[in-house]
Formats: structure tokens, sequence, C-alpha cells
């Protein structure tokens, strides 16, 4: 397993590259980039902070348990903080394994528990000059079982 | 007893500061730590029951903490 924090440019095919094995039938690469529009608004970058501390074993605990959960994957993951331009990759999560469909699952597990709970913001630029945080959810300890 | 809070995104703008200090009383629990937050001048922007984190992992409200623990108020995450 491998997942990092990283203020610079994803490397997606380096990511792909360290899951790779001659046992995986199947390499599967996820990247999420910064739309150009969000809710109907023009935006022209994405801020990205972090708790990084928590955040960096957050995202370490995610890779293992998709590790452990579909047996034979290997996963690695990263994602990006700091400004990000309409383009660029804020998150890749990349999965080997002998067969498609429990990559397909690995990979998907991976990026909803990375939505769901790694203590990463952004605050979106948009095109009129304005910026707003982003908030996916109420932000009620409810949203998350651990946390009740 | 003292302790110092961080602070994260909204929540740090809504309260003017990335780390706060506040005063609990013995046993304390996170509940605690949200009452002497919500408390302060732009708290109202704080959900009555926020994500709560201490030492780097969520924690409900009845979890303890001491002067020792890091505890960090936690926005609606946005990662991806």
């Amino acid at each position: 397993m491998r997942s990092a924090i990283v203020d610079r440019a994803l490397d997606p095919a380096g990511l792909a590259a360290a899951v790779s094995a001659p046992d995986c039938g199947a390499v599967l690469l996820f990247v999420g980039a910064v739309r150009e529009t969000n809710d109907g608004r023009e935006v022209s970058g994405i801020e990205y902070t972090a708790y990084r501390p928590m955040a960096e074993r957050e995202l370490a605990d995610i890779v293992r348990e998709a590790e452990a959960r579909f047996a034979g994957a290997r996963v690695a993951a990263e994602h990006r903080v700091g400004a990000l331009a309409v383009g660029e990759a804020s998150v890749a999560i990349a999965v080997g394994h002998g067969h498609r469909g429990a990559a397909y699952d690995a990979s998907r597990y991976v990026i909803e528990e990375v939505k769901r709970r790694l203590p990463v913001w952004k605050r979106e630029r948009y095109a009129d000059g304005t910026r707003e945080w982003v908030h996916a959810g109420t932000g009620a300890a409810s949203a998350l079982p651990g946390a009740r | 007893m003292p302790l110092r809070v961080l602070l994260f995104a909204s929540y740090a703008d809504a309260l003017g500061a990335s780390e706060v200090d506040v005063t609990l009383p013995a046993n304390a629990t996170v509940r605690d730590v949200v009452a002497q937050l919500r408390a302060r001048g732009g708290a109202e922007r704080l959900p009555p029951a926020p994500l709560v984190a201490v030492n780097q992992r969520y924690a409900g409200p009845d979890t303890p903490v001491s002067e020792r623990d890091e505890v960090a108020v936690i926005p609606p995450v946005a990662g991806g």
C-alpha cells in the first residue's frame, strides 16, 4: 500500500506503476480533477486545505481497509493540497488486482471513503472573483458513524 | 483545565482563528469543548454537534478530553 497527502502535481502513471505486478489482470486508475463549473457557476480554480497529520493517517487507513476488503488488491492513493487550476488532478487512486471486478470495487471504496471522511476542504474560486468553501454535508457528527 | 482547539476551513473563518484556547471543567468531554466554542462570537455558524477529532481520530460527544489531547473541530469534509 502507498498513500500520501502532497503539495505537488500528482503522478497518476507513477501510482499505477506502483500497483502493477505480473499477477495483475487489471490495473485501474481513477483521477479526480478540478471541474470548470459547479452548481452552474464558472470555477477558475480550487484551493485545497487539510488537517494534514490526520488526513495522512486517514488516507492510509482507507487504503489498508480496501486491501483488506478486496483480497489481493494492491492500492495506492494520493490527494493533493494547495491551489489547483481547472483540469488539474486533486486525487489519484490506483488499484492492481488479478481481476477487474475487485479492482473496480476497491477503487470505488477508496474514493467514496475519501469523500466521506478525509479531513480535506476546498474553497472554490469563481470567474467573478468571489470564493467560497464547498460544503458537501451538514457538518453534523451524525454524518460519520465513528463519531456518534 | 486549559485546552487549545484546532479549527479549519469555514470554522476557522467563522471564529476568526485557526486555534482557540478554552477552559474546561475537570472530567471534560467533547460535548464540553463544543459548548465552550459555541459560546464565542462567530460560532453561530457551527452546527450544534459538529464533527470533532481527538488525537486525529473522529470522536463522539461523550469522549473524554484532557489538556494533553489534540482536539480539532472538523467542518464538513470536501476532499476528492
